[in-house]
């Protein structure tokens, strides 16, 4: 599996990403710069966590609009697997390839903490190497992680099995305890929780390795 | 201000200097000054800069060590870790700063710091901080506690560095004056390290990073002064931080410093840019000359005094092989930092400056940094403290109390609770290495080099009630300490840094306290082979007369050369045995128990002698730990501090969610033996087959060992003492911090 990370000034989860995958596929991973227009062709591109732009105006709002992003979106419209951890999800939401938006935390602090998540859809293609493994505990690290959807589009996203993860537990105010969500297509999952910082067991644990894992198998 | 400025005595007192000083100045000039010349000597001459109170004190402490590579006297500390690696790391304050507006106090503090490190080839790896704030009771402190709290991971957050650790106390003495150190420790490779001494005449001198705007104004000279009530005004001299341009300056710089283009690069922190060229040109024995019409400036008119006295922060200098300046200006327009040609290197040994084609400054470099006021301060020795002797009245049943309501009082006392609320704000996890945090409650944080099987433990420490009381006991103390937590992750510690906060040298009583202390410090450091690489001191740390209890904050660095040998506080097993290293006599004097129960140590007349530090002891207690730890022996480790036995069994309990049972002491009160704080001690859980061989090789070695209950089931208790729910107890631990911030 050919894998890409995305780098915009401040993403601070590249480097932990690029482990991640390496990790699980073998393989080096391209790391590519927000003002490239194209992406090399790759088989899965994840967008990292960290404060890209410095978060101003919004979380992942002016990522959302880079030249990179907009070619993201078009070939996610095609199919291409892709997946924003932390402020990656924002810049997913902020790019309307995934509904709803994250907001500032209830409790308006930032909280890290291992974080207890339900598996809700485990047949997704980020969660199918769970198997029948519905818990796992992964890290968070945010401060804008309060999901938010109207009551429509939350009932839409149940029925058509786009609630990937709940929080057990809600450490930030999100509709549903909502952590992870994909698109309707199935190939675009955004979630606040970092599997990438859950692939070693003196780090964190390793209940993160099956997403990765998930995708792997999936596109083979 | 403009050039033309009349210098009157009026405007010299307001700089912060003496007429003496001005004198010098004269006579080093050979005329009077102009304002912007006046402006640079005296954020030079501030005791912020030029260390004039402290200089020739910390000349004598221990700074050579076999793997030191950089002492004191650079942006930060260079030690070797071995395999061609080295850590780079610093511990600053921003105390003034934090006090007057907390969050960008801290925040700076924070960036200042990562500053220092990144600028000498150092990746940032990790950050700390050790934090003082007053009583809880008083008005400001909650307000300043949330400020703070927020500055810190707002700036370390979004940089992208986990901030794995630190320490809070609370005490009225800070009440004016909250401290602020905050530490970052970096990673290097040995042939890659960058120093500040800009060698080779004719050399462009590059400014990067940020512009320069009205920030931050004589912050150095703020830094060098007393509060009073109207210190609130001070707030403009506060800088503003940005840590989206410190994320791009430290990729953008790290990736410069790949090529070979730098000679020298130093970071503007206090004093801006005049600190910077001043230091560079100073070490590498050089003069400058800058055009300050290509500064890049943030407003329009900015005065050749206010340019180089600004603060503003995210700002870098360095001086560049010629014909290597174009691959440093497309590293930084790819980043989209400023990044300007500012001047030369120059073989006249002056700082010339020059503004709209006019010579605004002209002065010799050599008196501003090694002439600056080097002043031998009288001071007095501290008052002798008596021995607190037991007393069957400081029995909990004896004063109408019960051992189960004072150990709730300990655990709820805001030096000891859990600091969750702090904590759970910092992100400590980003970078994937960090091996051990805050989160567990436990000695040291232990982070990775990434890629390899090693890791450093680092611990910052420091115990005011101690050095209140005796502050040469204290500043041994706070060293041992640190020793003692790194040990406890089976680290073989290396060297230290300091943040000295005191308050006015002026006073013969602050200037004895501060020698006092480095004369405990500098023994620990040799006894214990463990010397200071890099540090800072922060002196008036008064307000209206009234100094901060004497806080020689130290930070300690130690290295785990195979994580397959390391411990934790967790790790334990239900049943395991508890075992004691080191001598308990139950001492009494300054600790936890005599000042949260007893009422002790509230006002002078009330302070004992704090526990001294045996620092033969302190060595072999340490080493056979160590060795434990190395040969697998050991499951889990605590060290004893505040609250003694008691309270680091308690903690032990709550990390690994199983109760714990203590036996009965040697004879000697009950109180005493539970709370008792003596020195060089700590608690290990071990399974049962290794009881016996810890005990006897610690005997044959002339440890004491002793074997002082289990950890299991769901209850804590000792005999004929505590006995509470582990979860009870536990809910008493973990809730005062929150409900204090909500109330």
């Amino acid at each position: 599996m050919k894998t890409a990370v995305i780098v915009f000034p401040a993403s601070n989860c590249d480097r932990d990403a690029a482990v991640a995958l390496e990790k699980v596929t073998g393989r080096s991973v391209q790391m590519v710069w927000h003002e490239e227009r194209t992406l090399p062709t790759v088989d899965f591109v994840v967008i990292p966590g960290g404060f890209s732009y410095g978060d101003y105006l919004r979380s992942g709002a002016i990522a959302a609009r880079s030249p990179i992003v907009q070619d993201i979106v078009r070939k996610a419209k095609t199919g291409l697997p892709v997946a924003g951890f932390c402020n990656g999800f924002q810049v997913l939401t902020e790019s309307g390839l995934l509904p709803g938006a994250l907001m500032r935390n209830k409790g308006l602090r930032f909280v890290c903490k291992p974080q207890k998540l339900n598996i809700v859809n485990s047949s997704s293609m980020f969660t199918k190497a769970y198997k029948n493994q519905t818990e796992i505990t992964v890290p968070i690290a945010h401060f804008d992680g309060n999901y938010y959807a109207d009551d429509d589009t939350l009932s839409e996203m149940r029925k058509s099995g786009q609630i990937i993860f709940t929080y057990e537990g809600n450490p930030n105010g999100s509709s549903k305890d909502i952590a992870g969500i994909s698109n309707k297509a199935g190939n675009v999952l955004g979630m606040m929780p970092h599997p990438e910082r859950a692939i070693d067991p003196m780090h964190g644990g390793t209940d993160g390795l099956k997403l990765f894992k998930s995708v792997l198998e999936s596109i083979q | 201000m403009n050039a033309k400025t009349n210098i009157t005595p009026k405007i010299v007192a307001e700089h912060g200097l003496s007429q003496s000083e001005y004198e010098l100045i004269c006579e080093r000039l050979g005329r009077q000054p102009n304002i912007n010349e006046l402006g640079i000597f005296s954020v030079m001459w501030s005791e912020h800069c030029s260390y004039k109170s402290s200089r020739r004190h910390l000349g004598k402490l221990l700074t050579k060590g076999k793997r030191v590579i950089q002492g004191p006297g650079e942006n930060a500390g260079v030690i070797d870790i071995d395999d061609g690696d080295v850590i780079i790391f610093k511990m600053e304050s921003h105390n003034h700063p934090s006090y007057i507006e907390p969050y960008q106090g801290a925040a700076t503090g924070v960036g200042g710091i990562m500053r220092d490190v990144f600028t000498m080839g150092a990746r940032p790896i990790a950050n700390m901080n050790a934090l003082r704030f007053g009583d809880p009771a008083h008005p400001k402190t909650k307000t300043l506690v949330a400020g703070v709290v927020q500055g810190i991971g707002g700036y370390g957050n979004c940089v992208g560095v986990p901030t794995v650790g630190g320490e809070t106390n609370f005490d009225a003495g800070y009440n004016g004056n909250i401290l602020v150190n905050a530490m970052c420790v970096g990673l290097a490779r040995a042939d890659k390290v960058f120093y500040s001494a800009a060698k080779g005449v004719g050399n462009p001198v590059f400014y990067v990073g940020s512009k320069t705007g009205r920030d931050g104004i004589h912050g150095a000279t703020m830094a060098s002064a007393e509060f009073d009530d109207d210190s609130d005004a001070k707030r403009p001299t506060v800088q503003v931080g940005d840590p989206f341009t410190e994320k791009l300056l430290i990729e953008a710089c790290l990736e410069l410093m790949a090529t070979d283009a730098i000679i020298a690069i130093q970071d503007m922190g206090a004093a801006g840019l005049t600190s910077s060229a001043i230091e560079m040109a100073d070490k590498g024995g050089v003069g400058i000359h800058m055009n300050l019409d290509k500064v890049p400036q943030r407003e329009p008119d900015m005065t050749p005094y206010e340019m180089m006295l600004s603060e503003s922060q995210e700002r870098m200098l360095m001086v560049l092989k010629p014909g290597k300046e174009h691959i440093a200006i497309e590293i930084f327009e790819k980043w989209d930092l400023d990044v300007a040609e500012v001047g030369k290197t120059t073989d006249t040994g002056r700082l010339v400056l020059t503004h709209k084609k006019k010579k605004v400054c002209d002065i010799p470099i050599a008196p501003l940094a090694d002439d600056a006021p080097n002043l031998d301060r009288p001071y007095t020795s501290p008052i002798k403290r008596e021995i607190l002797k037991h007393d069957p009245m400081f029995d909990p049943n004896e004063r109408g109390s019960s051992y189960n309501a004072v150990l709730k009082t300990l655990l709820s006392c805001p030096d000891i609770a859990s600091k969750r609320w702090i904590w759970e704000q910092y992100d400590r996890t980003v970078m994937g290495d960090t091996v051990d945090s805050s989160q567990s409650g436990g000695d040291a944080a232990i982070v990775r080099i990434h890629g390899t099987n090693k890791a450093i433990a680092i611990t910052t420490d420091c115990t005011p009630r101690y050095c209140s009381a005796d502050p040469y006991e204290g500043g041994k103390q706070a060293v041992a300490e640190t020793w003692r937590n790194l040990t406890c992750t089976g680290a073989q510690p290396i060297a230290i840094t300091d943040c000295l906060n005191f308050g006015n040298p002026e006073r013969p009583e602050i200037m004895g306290q501060f020698v006092y202390a480095l004369k405990g410090m500098d023994e620990a450091c040799r006894a214990l082979e463990y010397p200071i690489v890099s540090g800072n001191v922060s002196l008036y740390n008064e307000t209206n007369g009234q100094a901060i209890p004497p806080t020689p904050a130290i930070g300690g660095i130690g290295l785990i050369s195979d994580l397959q040998r390391h411990a934790e506080i967790s790790g334990a097993k239900d049943g395991d045995t508890l075992i004691l290293i080191g001598e308990t006599k139950g001492w009494m004097g300054a600790s936890l128990y005599a000042q949260a129960i007893l009422g002790l140590n509230r006002e002078d007349s009330t302070v004992y002698a704090p526990p001294p530090v045996d620092l033969h002891l302190e060595k072999i207690n340490g080493d056979y730990v160590r060795r434990l730890i190395l040969d697998r022996r050991i499951r889990a480790v605590h060290d004893l501090s505040d609250g003694g036995l008691a309270l680091a069994a308690l903690e032990m309990a709550f990390t690994n969610d199983m109760g714990v049972t203590l036996n009965n002491g040697p004879d000697m009160p009950l109180y005493a033996w539970l709370f008792g704080e003596d020195q060089g001690r700590y608690l290990l859980c071990v399974d049962e087959y290794s009881v016996n061989p810890v005990v006897s090789t610690a005997q044959t070695l002339g440890i004491s060992a002793k074997v002082v209950g289990k950890i299991g089931g769901d209850r804590v208790s000792a005999h004929g003492g505590f006995d509470l729910s582990l979860r009870g107890a536990h809910m008493v631990y973990e809730s005062w911090l929150p409900e204090y911030m909500a109330s």
